[in-house]
């Protein structure tokens, strides 16, 4: 039996395999058992009601997707009315994905939301920012310092911050947002990308740029997971590529203690109940009892091991 | 990546199958028919509901996505679930490539099929292109429910109109229009249906695969009062209404513009819901 639960930003979960938030929903409760999931993280819910940009929202590229959805949303109203209902049904806990164009409004989100069968937060501070000529709140140190700060003041459910991999130095701003007192970082969101038709000349997605992700963005996801884990001392959930395992191991081995599984689930809807087994199964043949032990366990050549006998050990 | 299948369990109302190929045979040079074994819950499918297939790579590309293929026709008793696809890109380019034998990961059955109201008598089916392979199993549903069909179908040339022999087979009467002597064209396809629903042949309409022949429907329908459904298409990642990436313009119960997704409100939708694109 190997223990699969982790404490992430002070949420217990019985393990470390969640959804990303916006490639999930109650339609997948037709292809998988909800209670085996570690957590539920819902698509980004926002105060005011949206549309979403035009159409064609998708397009594909070599061992990926571009999105670009925006956030269409219902309403908070919608939220309370039918989305946390449905959610109250199973055991894993709720975080709720939100999104708002100032701080302000990110904190007045997150104080109406600290009710019953709300488990945390995750504040989705790669959308931009009005206050700062529309670039995203988590591009820059400062501006994920003033809307952390506004947030923890707002709401005592532990706050998880979703940061943007489009941004030159990933490690200060998930410092920023630590020391405001973020208790987990989600590394990452979607990277800004492109594709144009080269018979038509046109862009392929309505809104010209949108954002990449799947198996193609996880060597650079893993990179800044790795790179937030040696900055800060709070929890790190690792998200981009991941499709294995195997992928959620290398996450953890970087300084993720949990993992979250997106465009993946596009293409196989088991893949994240797929990931919790093999990731037990990996723990079993390596013989960890504990599945968080992998956190942070790379050995670095030179500089974590003593010498090179560990090769054959690990390699067997 | 993750290519084997993983175990499905009991209970749930979609499944990811590996099925098999028996036949994926060329029906004129763009069309092909696929026929491949399916177990429950995959052998519940309706018509117009769809799956999405995960395709093989081939020459043409390395398909990363899913593509969504509507029903053609399942026959539950035998375990058989069949598909008519039009060769387009990456993606059904890889699907030819199938040989008898050879598995298929298909996802569903998804999305709300059409349906048949108990007072309707007589129906029209008007399709165009790969829309017939959509309406296609509004024959067998009909046939079973007593409804009488008149089925116009319409393509650009007469060697690429499919599916009339079927339809016929379900006892229905088959009007053939095409582009190359202009029988296509909305102002025919208009007089031919007046003429049906002058002589009560026209309970309800349902349509799928052109904007023009909904327009053309949307009006006729609002001008007589009769109902009817339509099966739309856009592009898709999950079909299970998780992301948001298929919505079409609709008309709002308050009388704005809103967006529903193809892969989960419908792809059948009422006949007037639509907006046109
Ligand atoms: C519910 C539904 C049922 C369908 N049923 C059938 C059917 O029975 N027979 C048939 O031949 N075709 C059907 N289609 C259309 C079929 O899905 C596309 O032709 C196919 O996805 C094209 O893929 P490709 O890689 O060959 O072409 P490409 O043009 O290279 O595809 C590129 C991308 O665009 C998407 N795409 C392109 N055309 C369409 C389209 N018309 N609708 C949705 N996505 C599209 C593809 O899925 C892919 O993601 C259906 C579509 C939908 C939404
Ligand atoms: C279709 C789609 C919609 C998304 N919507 C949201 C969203 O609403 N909020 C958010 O924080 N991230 C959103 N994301 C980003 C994912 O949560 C995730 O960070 C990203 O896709 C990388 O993980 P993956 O490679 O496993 O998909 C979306 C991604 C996709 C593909
Ligand atoms: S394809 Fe994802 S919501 Fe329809």
């Amino acid at each position: 039996m190997v223990d699969l639960a982790v404490d992430i930003g002070g949420l217990r979960l019985a393990n470390p395999v969640m959804p990303a938030s916006g490639t999930f929903s109650d339609g997948l409760a037709r292809v998988i058992d909800f209670n085996r999931l570690g957590a539920f993280v819902i698509k980004t819910v926002t105060r005011e009601l949206r549309a979403g940009n035009p159409t064609p929202r998708v397009a594909e590229t070599a061992g990926g997707m571009l999105n670009s959805i925006g956030i269409p949303s219902k309403g908070i109203d919608y939220f309370f009315d039918e989305t946390l209902p449905f959610y109250k049904r199973f055991k894993p806990p709720l975080v709720v994905s939100i999104s708002a164009p100032t701080a302000d409004g990110f904190a007045s989100l997150a104080t109406e939301l600290g009710v019953s069968g709300v488990a945390a937060i995750e504040a989705n501070i790669s959308c931009p920012n009005l206050e700062e000529d529309g670039r995203a709140f988590a591009m820059t140190p400062h501006a994920t310092a003033s809307v952390v700060a506004r947030l923890r003041a707002a709401t005592k459910l532990p706050l998880w911050v979703k940061l943007t991999p489009n941004t030159g130095d990933i490690a200060d701003v998930a410092r920023a947002a630590e020391a405001n007192g973020a208790d987990a970082v989600v590394v990452a969101n979607t990277i800004l990308a492109m594709s144009i038709d080269v018979a038509t000349f046109r862009p392929r997605l309505g809104s010209v740029t949108g954002g990449l992700s799947g198996p193609a963005v996880k060597p650079v996801i893993l990179r800044q997971v790795y790179q937030c884990a040696r900055a800060v001392k709070i929890d790190i959930v690792g998200c981009g590529g991941i499709a294995t395992g195997a992928d959620a191991v290398e996450y953890m081995l970087a300084g993720a203690s949990a993992v979250q599984i997106g465009t993946a689930t596009f293409i196989h809807p088991t893949a994240l109940i797929r990931v919790i087994d093999e990731i037990e199964e990996f723990c079993n043949h390596r013989g960890f009892s504990r599945i968080s032990a992998l956190t942070g366990a790379l050995m670095r050549a030179g500089v974590d091991e003593t010498d090179l006998e560990w090769r054959q050990e690990a390699g067997e | 990546m993750m290519d084997s299948l993983y175990p499905v369990r009991e209970g749930f109302s979609v499944a990811e199958q590996s099925a098999v190929v028996i036949a994926n045979t060329a029906v004129n040079p763009e069309y092909r028919h696929l026929v491949v074994t399916a177990e429950p819950p995959a052998t519940a499918a309706l018509a117009g509901q769809f799956f999405h297939l995960l395709c093989p790579s081939s020459p043409d590309g390395n398909p990363f996505l899913r593509r969504p293929m509507s029903v053609y026709a399942v026959d539950a008793m035998r375990g058989r679930v069949e598909f008519l696809y039009k060769l387009m890109g990456a993606g059904t380019r890889g699907l030819a490539m199938l040989e008898p034998g050879d598995r298929l990961n298909m996802l569903g059955p998804l999305g709300k099929g059409f349906a048949l109201d108990p007072a309707w008598k007589h129906i029209i089916v008007l399709g165009r292109g790969v829309g017939l392979a959509t309406l296609a199993p509004l024959a067998l549903m009909a046939e079973r429910a007593s409804v009488r069909v008149t089925a116009i179908l319409s393509a650009r040339r007469p060697d690429l109109v499919m599916s009339v022999d079927l339809f016929r087979a379900r006892g229905a009467e088959v009007i053939v229009v095409n582009d190359a002597d202009h029988s296509s064209e909305v102002g025919n396809v208009e007089r031919l249906l007046r003429d049906l629903v002058a002589r009560g042949r026209a309970d309800a309409f349902f349509t799928c695969g052109s904007n023009r022949l909904l327009l053309l429907l949307q009006r006729l329908g609002n001008e007589h009062g009769i109902p009817g459904q339509v099966a739309l298409e856009q592009q898709m990642a999950c079909a299970l209404g998780m992301c948001f990436c298929c919505v079409r313009d609709f008309h709002a119960p308050n009388g704005g513009v809103e967006h529903r997704r193809v892969c989960w409100e419908g792809p059948v939708f009422g006949l007037q819901e639509p907006l046109s694109w």
